[in-house]
């Protein structure tokens, strides 16, 4: 792009993408777009691996946790934890003292207390292995120091007491997948059935069409549940599923380019000059149809970002433990009363990257197409 | 005008016979019956259960038997729903959905209209800004998150309105769920009566009123009838959506539609009930799509029918 900035004797010519590329990063909007959904993508595919938690780890002593930037547990859970633990082994604890990331504790039991059990402490989602500082009354007293294991939930937990910041993650790389893959299914359908019926014209037109008209009078959400319910639950299938029925509108958009491109001087300078179909395609059809496709695609991935969420909404999406937006903010929609968070953080990745797609959708429809504006 | 109007009437017969046929045979090559329930029923049961409901003819009987009943206006009993057919359910659920569709409909055509119009006016300044932001958020915020947000806000922290509940319909606990249904068309219609009136306002025949020194009022009265035509096209459809219900926002309300029979009904595989709502939304789309075109008529005086 320098050579537009460096002043050159002989203006060098720019191609159609490349003024598109000039005009879109002028829009602030769009570019602001980029940047955060930049982030929500990174954010999705490489921070599971750093959050500390796995996706679908339980951490029963944990559930719904609010989320807070305080590592858990807070210091007043730390007394009943010992409590509940020493009450396993039938025993008292006594003098509880916190010093930092350790416990001294000496439990008390009028038998002697089995050791064994001090793997209580290890089991429990609060404590690490106990160390004895010392045995009197022939072991019915026992002095610990138990280390108390640290945790950060930034977005708390869920009902079931799992990680929500690692769980919005890895909804976040499922919903933006399913959003990609079903995107990209609905366009090469879309395009290829189009460029067909555009591109034949006459009867292979007219039927090619009417079959679309058809299936666009069937009510949309009935055909999606029918398709989810012939698939199973199975996971790429739906992306294939929604992918199938959203080809509809990318059909008639690329139908109509195509159409009207055939008609277009320099197509049939190309026909007379005795380029074969194929060239004519390559060169002249498909770089024009580019545009509106890519335009249409953009806005077609929020759509069925927006798709998944609804079925996973109604329980027919992505399931159990795997997770997408839709399942968390549908979670969080039932838990509303224990904890606002829970549906307030996925609702914000969602709504944010809806945001930035549509966003960069517009940005390119007008770049792409500088007389609608 | 009449004979038109009857004329595209006959010709939505077609489709609806198309829409129709498509879907019976859809849901009937879907796995699994109304009757398989996770402990087997009975072999007699489920055989006089298959007799009651005519599943034992073969499947193109089926398909006549329920055509023949669609003519007299009987969509059959519903499966899952013992005891009531289908015509009873939509009786209960339609005037609850049409009820709240309707209020929704006005609240987002009279909000959405007049922030188009205030922005447009108004263009690349503050108000105009507002508007255009407030519509992106309305697009792309969906209903299930709009609509436990503002249970928990006005719901529980302000405790101003029921969370949920419809309590015979009671203006109270509309409120929410209307407010909710009404966003997201508030939103597109601020922004095409946004794009329409920037158009609108530049076309000759408002330069002409302008020049002609008539009052503001006047002008725009003019420039919304000619911009509103791109916003009765989109609310055709809108409506009919609006209308049939939405299972969103009546799961999560817990309210008495009919938005909910779509879904429950693929799912139990209640045959005639899923028909009987793919036959009413059908019903709809024709009949708002056909007003979409009386209203083309009466707005827009170049548009003759024969």
């Amino acid at each position: 792009m320098t050579d537009t900035v460096v002043p050159q004797p002989a203006i060098a010519s720019r191609s159609l993408w490349q003024d598109a590329w000039l005009r879109l990063l002028r829009n602030k909007a769009a570019i602001a777009s980029l940047v955060v959904l930049a982030l929500v993508t990174l954010a999705s595919i490489v921070g599971p691996w750093f959050t500390g938690h796995a996706f679908d780890r339980v951490y029963p002593e944990y559930t719904r946790v609010p989320a807070s930037l305080q590592a858990y547990p807070l210091p007043d859970q730390v007394q009943p934890a010992i409590e509940r633990v020493a009450a396993r082994l039938r025993a008292k604890a006594e003098g509880i003292v916190l010093s930092g990331d350790t416990a001294k504790v000496t439990l008390v039991s009028p038998r002697a207390i089995d050791e064994r059990g001090l793997a209580f402490f290890e089991r429990s989602d609060i404590f690490g292995k106990p160390s004895v500082l010392s045995r009197e009354d022939e072991g019915k007293k026992l002095a610990l120091t138990v280390p108390i294991v640290h945790r950060s939930f930034f977005f708390g937990t869920d009902a079931n007491g799992r990680d929500l910041l690692t769980r919005t993650l890895i909804a976040g790389r499922v919903s933006l997948a399913i959003g990609l893959l079903a995107a990209g299914v609905g366009v090469l359908i879309g395009v290829i059935y189009g460029a067909t019926a555009g591109y034949f014209g006459g009867r292979v037109d007219d039927v090619m069409m009417r079959i679309v008209d058809v299936i666009y009078a069937l009510p949309f959400i009935f055909f999606v549940i029918m398709l989810m319910v012939f698939f199973g639950r199975n996971f790429v299938l739906m992306f294939i599923a929604v992918g199938a029925v959203e080809w509809l509108d990318m059909a008639r958009i690329v139908r109509g380019q195509t159409l009207s491109l055939r008609r277009q001087e320099f197509v049939q300078a190309a026909e007379a000059l005795g380029v074969d179909h194929g060239g004519i395609l390559r060169r002249h059809i498909i770089p024009n149809v580019l545009g509106p496709v890519m335009v249409y695609m953009t806005l077609l991935v929020p759509k069925v970002i927006l798709l998944e969420s609804f079925l996973s909404f109604l329980g027919l999406g992505v399931q159990e433990p795997m997770t997408s937006w839709g399942v968390l903010i549908s979670d969080g929609a039932r838990n509303i009363q224990g904890g606002t968070y829970m549906l307030v953080f996925p609702a914000l990745f969602l709504v944010a990257t809806l945001f930035a797609l549509n966003f960069i959708g517009d940005g390119l429809r007008d770049a792409l197409d500088p007389k609608d504006r | 005008m009449l004979p038109y109007i009857l004329r595209r009437l006959a010709s939505s017969i077609p489709t609806l016979f198309l829409v129709v046929t498509i879907s019976f045979f859809l849901i009937r090559v879907a796995p699994g019956g109304p009757f398989d329930l996770e402990q087997p029923l009975n072999e007699t049961v489920l055989r006089n259960l298959r007799k009651l409901y005519k599943l034992d003819e073969p499947l193109w009987m089926q398909y006549l038997l329920y055509l023949q009943g669609l003519f007299r206006l009987d969509f059959g009993p519903s499966f899952s729903n013992l005891d009531m057919t289908v015509a009873q359910l939509f009786a209960k659920g339609l005037p609850v959905s049409i009820r709240l569709g309707t209020l929704a409909l006005l609240l987002a055509v009279g909000v959405g209209m007049t922030c188009g119009v205030i922005a447009a006016l108004r263009q690349n300044k503050g108000a105009d800004y507002a508007v255009v932001a407030f519509a992106a958020a309305g697009i792309t915020v969906p209903t299930f998150v709009t609509a436990p947000l503002f249970q928990v806000i006005f719901g529980l922290w302000l405790a101003w309105l029921p969370v949920g509940g419809w309590n015979d319909g009671a203006f109270r606990n509309t409120l929410l769920p209307v407010l909710v249904l009404a966003l997201p068309q508030m939103a597109v219609m601020a922004r095409l009566t946004r794009a329409a009136m920037i158009e609108t306002m530049r076309t000759n025949h408002i330069r002409t009123l302008r020049a002609q020194g008539l009052s503001n009022a006047t002008i725009i009265r003019h420039a919304l009838r000619a911009a509103s035509l791109p916003m009765v096209s989109y609310l055709g459809p809108a409506a009919a959506a609006l209308l049939t219900g939405s299972v969103v926002v009546e799961t999560i309300f817990g309210l008495p539609g009919i938005g909910r029979y779509f879904v429950e009904g693929a799912l139990n595989r209640d045959y005639t009930l899923v028909m009987g709502t793919v036959v009413v939304i059908a019903c709809f789309v024709i009949l708002f799509n056909l007003m979409v075109d009386i209203a083309y008529a009466v707005l827009d005086p170049r548009v003759r029918y024969q």
